[in-house]
């Protein structure tokens, strides 16, 4: 499960919706690994936006990930019109000023998208109740009596 | 040929074998590709959302959604659910790009307010039409789905469920639940008296167009 996806699950019981202490659900025994992905900059743009920003702060942290700045980049820090040292060559004049990803995109590329929890568990802070992550798939069951 | 869902529930029906079968029939994957298209520009997105597959089974629809190019406003990124944990074994073995979540839709979607961009369903609303124990009703399910679907989308945000009814009763059911919940629902028919047809609930969730961008 991507770090992405993190910071938009909830925990499905109903009564939880509504308590700030459902959110985030809380990773433990975590094993992370790195799966690579193409950077999509639009993507990473058009989501930036929605993230709660201080969960996933939270959750780095908790992971033992890097750590974040205390506020959420704008949209605007994710585009650079000078071109990266290692893109200089291979750059033409036609799209040398063609805005390009910043660092702070490929980092947020490589944090949101790259970075999985391949097993573990997510625990909501509400009511206690622990989803199962195995080879990356998370167990969203509920028994009917929690539904 | 007997209808899956009348025999069990989709958990015990996909089991390991017709997971698999249904993975590798290339009929089934060419309808599987067809409606997803169809699914697709019914959405009519513009720029690489953030979608959610309900019933996402082995991940075919994701495959396409994963691979939709940036000339076509894409590619984007999907979050799938699925009963059936076999059919998500396959997904794995596919190695889906999307996340998967074992989660019956019928208990509800577990994301924040606003999470999505868009969902896609291909052949799965009408599992929610079965009840397992006396305790739940067709109607708690579908209503528990639609209302938490209409939640997890971002305003402005669309669905499309392409299903297959029993009968007439059971597509006013499905079309009624969705739009108590809030949406805006129309039901678009293809093939209408052929083998082929397909029946389309595109869903708008009010205020503003599809942006993503
Ligand atoms: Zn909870």
């Amino acid at each position: 499960m991507k770090i992405l996806t993190l910071n938009f699950v909830t925990c499905a019981r109903k009564a939880c919706k509504a308590s700030p202490a459902a959110f985030p659900l809380r990773p433990r025994e975590a094993e992370l690994e790195i799966v690579e992905q193409d950077i999509n900059p639009l993507f990473v743009r058009n989501v930036l936006p929605r993230l709660e920003w201080d969960a996933l702060r939270e959750v780095c942290g908790e992971l033992g990930l890097q750590q974040l700045p205390s506020t959420a980049p704008s949209p605007d820090d994710l585009f650079t019109t000078t071109p990266a040292a290692a893109d200089t060559a291979m750059a033409d004049a036609a799209d040398a000023h063609e805005p390009r990803p910043s660092q702070l995109l490929r980092d947020l590329h490589t944090l949101l998208l790259e970075t999985t929890m391949r097993s573990g568990k997510l625990v909501c802070g509400n009511c206690g109740h622990e989803y199962a992550v195995k080879e990356g798939i998370a167990n969203f069951l509920l028994p009917s009596h929690l539904v | 040929m007997p209808r899956p869902e009348d025999s069990l529930p989709p958990d015990l029906y996909y089991n390991d074998t017709t997971s698999a079968q249904y993975t590798t029939s290339s009929r089934i994957q060419s309808i599987q590709a067809q409606m997803t298209h169809r699914a697709l520009s019914l959405l009519n997105l513009s720029a690489p959302s953030l979608i959610l597959d309900v019933g996402c089974g082995s991940g075919l629809s994701g495959s396409i959604l994963s691979s939709v190019p940036g000339s076509a406003g894409g590619p984007h990124t999907w979050i799938g659910l699925d009963i059936s944990a076999s059919m998500l074994g396959v997904a794995l073995e596919r190695e889906a790009e999307g996340d998967l979540f074992l989660a019956d839709a019928g208990q509800g979607v577990p994301f924040r307010p606003g999470t999505f961009d868009a969902a896609i369903s291909i052949s799965a609303v009408q599992w929610l039409c079965n009840v397992e124990s006396g305790t739940e009703s067709a109607e708690g399910r579908l209503n528990r789905f639609f209302s938490g679907l209409y939640a997890a989308l971002r305003r402005g945000g669309r669905a499309v469920c392409q299903f297959y009814p029993r009968d007439d009763r059971q597509k006013d059911l499905i079309c009624g639940a969705a739009k108590r919940a809030g949406f805006g629902a129309g039901l678009l028919e293809d093939g209408v008296g052929t083998k082929q047809e397909k029946k389309y609930l595109v869903l708008t969730v009010g205020g503003g167009e599809i942006m993503g961008g």
